[in-house]
């Protein structure tokens, strides 16, 4: 099924014209309102006239969250604050909270591209749609649930934390839709069956997973876990929230960009050179539609390429590739560059090793250390200390053999690393740099 | 003539061996022998104990990985070349031993191996045939 059959297929060459007209108008209106989008346009020598094609953008300063924190709170936003309805923020773990605000008309856009992603995933007005994504600052709660609302289904707004009674509910509810970070439906298969309640008396049949970067081995076990078809979606506050790209259920390959309200490129993660279509990089959005916020060239920082061959699901949107990684999460160990998810696809790929592990990261005089710890399931026990030692000698070895890095892995008890109700912590990097 | 045996997943930091006679002790559960293999990071502690579903039960509950396996014991004669003779055998029927402990019964009379082998049957039937003692699961138990 497709949402809004006339925007989403909308062949490349009308789409592309659609996307002109909307880059020039944002621009010209983002120059007219933000004095600071003003004189970074005017030191770099550009302005609104200057896009005559939608290649043109690349000539535009980008725009980061240095950016987004220099104007704390509201300096960003394009029109008076009476005009907002809604304020969203960032969990600012990383320094102050970045701050986002949506017209009536933004929040109605954002509504319908949840709906259409919903849709895409396969729910429809039937469902019983369990929203555990978070309610308040962060974008995911409330975004999805407008977005269930606007589609016909029916919400269970529950948002995260008190697994226990997730289970209870989701289970008597019959929920069929569960949305969530992928790292909390993990939490909630391994909760069930622990309180000894068989996953197969959920009615759960699809899940719709964003806010963190997960693997294809992380979507098996997942599915495999809770019997759904596990759809990722993608988004960010500085954009709109969720909502941005999301997978079709027909191929679960790629998620479709809402190419009507978001532009995409792609640039080299250094020299920040736009790449042709199909090379991988750093994902930079400009916003199309949105009034109260919107970006010019958004470093997202999260890693895709761009899929550009037609989709059997019939929606004309380039496909953004599952993100593999983030520059944020990005750890620089000796020199090598390393992803958490490169970790976790190393630890699945054993057999009954689980996805459950934390990277810790030490420096010793001038040298990094890092340490994977990984829970020893009952599957995985052995009473022969050999046996032990040969597995945490397995991971090391493939670890090294994937990444190059050596690293030292420890065994650690059951439900010893912190399990998640939001974004999974995966890595504590202690060292002083 | 096979015995059960627990093995718990240990990592090596303070108080848990003490958590874990303490989670026995509440449940009545008595210790018949022990051992205790550690590296540098971890530990397992094998456990043959009076209730063994029980044990395995209540650690598991208390959120320990547990494993159970099946062990003999050897009943051998508590003097000098006791253990020696039955360690022969096993050389000579070449069965590869994983590990083993040792514990005395109360008498002193005599002393008791527990084997941990990778080919459990080939082993019973080898030291049967050059008629070591093994003890039965019930016999342990109630020692």
């Amino acid at each position: 099924m497709i949402y809004n059959e006339e925007y989403e297929t909308l062949p490349r060459e009308a789409l592309e014209a659609v996307q002109l007209k909307r880059l020039q108008a944002q621009v010209e209106r983002i120059y007219a309102t933000v004095p600071y989008y003003r004189a970074k346009m005017d030191a770099a020598g550009v302005a609104p006239g200057d896009i005559k094609t939608l290649a043109d953008i690349n000539k535009f300063p980008f725009t980061t969250k240095e950016d987004l924190r220099k104007n704390y709170p509201f300096g960003l936003f394009t029109v008076p604050l009476e005009r907002v309805v809604r304020i969203h923020a960032s969990s600012g773990t990383t320094g102050q909270p970045t701050v986002v605000g949506y017209t009536k008309r933004d929040i109605k856009i954002w509504a319908e591209l949840m709906a259409r992603c919903l849709t895409a995933a396969g729910a429809t007005p039937k469902d019983i749609i369990h929203n555990a994504y978070g309610y308040g600052l962060f974008t995911g709660g409330l975004g999805a649930h407008y977005g269930a609302e606007t589609l016909g289904a029916t919400v269970v707004p529950v948002s995260g934390g008190n697994t226990k009674r997730q289970i209870m509910i989701m289970r008597d509810f019959q929920s069929t839709v569960l949305l969530c970070t992928p790292s909390y439906a993990l939490n909630l298969a391994e909760s069930m069956v622990d309180a000894g309640i068989d996953p197969a008396e959920m009615a759960l049949r699809v899940g719709v997973f964003g806010a963190e970067p997960w693997s294809e081995n992380m979507r098996q076990e997942i599915e495999k876990a809770l019997g759904l078809k596990a759809i990722d979606i993608y988004g960010l506050s500085e954009i709109i929230g969720p909502g941005v790209s999301v997978e079709c259920i027909e191929e679960q390959h790629g998620l479709h960009i809402m190419e009507d309200h978001f532009l995409p490129e792609i640039v080299h993660p250094e020299t920040f050179e736009p790449l042709p279509l199909g090379e991988k990089g750093e994902l930079v959005f400009t916003t199309l539609t949105k009034e109260a916020f919107p970006v010019i060239r958004y470093r997202t920082k999260d890693f895709s390429r761009l899929i550009t061959s037609p989709c059997t699901c019939g929606r004309s949107f380039y496909r953004m590739e599952k993100i593999t990684g983030r520059s944020d999460d990005m750890l620089i160990i000796r020199g090598v560059n390393v992803f958490p998810s490169q970790i976790e696809h190393v630890l699945i790929s054993i057999k009954e090793v689980e996805p459950h592990y934390q990277i810790i990261v030490e420096r010793q005089g001038s040298l990094d250390t890092m340490e994977v710890q990984v829970e020893v399931s009952d599957t995985l026990f052995s009473d022969a200390v050999k046996r032990l030692e040969a597995l945490a000698k397995t991971i090391q070895h493939e670890i090294k053999d994937l990444l190059g890095v050596s690293c030292k892995v420890k065994l650690v008890e059951p439900k010893t690393i912190q399990r998640s109700e939001g974004k999974a912590q995966r890595v504590i990097d202690k060292r002083k740099i | 003539m096979k015995v059960e045996q627990i093995a718990i997943f240990l990592e090596n930091k303070s108080g848990r061996l003490a958590d874990i006679t303490g989670i026995l002790a509440e449940k009545g559960i008595n210790i018949r022998a022990m051992s205790l293999a550690d590296t540098a990071d971890f530990g397992i502690l094998r456990l043959i104990v009076n209730d063994t579903e029980n044990a395995q039960k209540v650690l598991k509950e208390n959120g320990f990985t547990v494993g159970k396996t099946e062990v003999i014991v050897v009943e051998v004669a508590d003097k000098p070349g006791g253990l020696a003779g039955v360690l022969q055998t096993i050389k000579e029927g070449e069965l590869n031993i994983e590990y083993m402990y040792a514990f005395t019964q109360k008498s002193g009379e005599t002393g008791l191996i527990i084997f941990r082998f990778d080919e459990i049957d080939k082993a019973i039937d080898i030291l049967v045939k050059s008629g070591v003692r093994l003890l039965s699961g019930v016999e342990v138990y109630a020692i």
